[in-house]
């Protein structure tokens, strides 16, 4: 199952990579799996990420939990807490 | 309803004007414009970067401006928010409110800010003479936009 992954901001910079394309294997189709998916890529991934971080996940343009599941062709953003205004 | 991202300037008195001008029903405008200062936790800022979520941004702002509608009697509403490459005193975002009384348009402009932001996927980023950081979220606006969770007192 593929999945459009976007990354923002301070998140962007530090994971150096802004879209990419995750094919989800089977059973992984909420956002927790698929950031535990990221993690295991180690380094900067596992850092950033880390549970209970300061970062923000998107479904669709929506603001989600990590029980929030997932589907083919979903877009999922990652982003730190935001600063406008 | 008017919500616009972009890199332009805007002008404050043909924003108020669009949203009360033939609109006898209108007894009040609030507005609020944000602009950018030169410091920010000692640093002397020398620009400002805005990022955005293009596909997120308009949208969440249209639904902050939905919720403004449930709680207060809104005739219009207008906000812009730049994006891209700001210097000081350059002006980043407005939040315009008409209603028929002052009450309504007070509560309503400021919900607005609160939630644009704690809500809108908007970042900063600080160039300084020590070199460019991403702005941390702040407490202080988290704690701004939760004092609107807890019931009203009228």
């Amino acid at each position: 199952m593929n999945i459009h992954v976007l990354y923002f901001a301070k998140l962007r910079e530090q994971l150096g990579v802004s879209a990419e394309t995750l094919d989800l294997p089977d059973g992984a189709a909420m956002v927790a799996m698929m950031l535990d998916i990221l993690r295991t890529r180690g380094g900067v991934w596992t850092e950033a990420l880390a549970a209970g971080g300061s970062f923000r996940v998107a479904v669709n343009q929506e603001l989600a939990e990590m029980t929030m599941p997932l589907e083919e062709g979903d877009e999922v953003a990652i982003f730190p807490p935001v600063t406008g205004g | 309803m008017k919500i616009l991202v972009t890199t332009a300037d805007f002008d404050l008195t043909t924003e108020v004007n669009a949203i009360r001008v033939n609109q006898p029903k209108v007894g009040a405008v609030v507005s609020f414009v944000g602009l950018v200062r030169d410091t920010n936790h000692d640093h002397s800022i020398t620009c400002m970067e805005l990022e955005h979520y293009p596909a997120m941004t308009e949208k969440s702002l249209q639904e902050i401006v939905v919720a403004a509608q449930e709680r207060w009697q809104i005739i219009d509403a207008t906000i812009i928010h730049r994006v891209g490459k700001l210097s000081p005193c350059d002006q980043i975002v407005l939040v315009a409110v008409a209603s028929m009384h002052r009450h309504d348009a007070f509560a309503a402009c400021e919900f607005i800010m609160d939630y644009l932001k704690t809500w809108a996927p908007f970042w900063k980023k600080e160039h300084t003479s020590d070199g460019a950081h991403w702005v941390d979220a702040r407490e202080s606006d988290e704690l701004a936009q939760q004092r609107w969770t807890k019931p009203t007192q009228h």
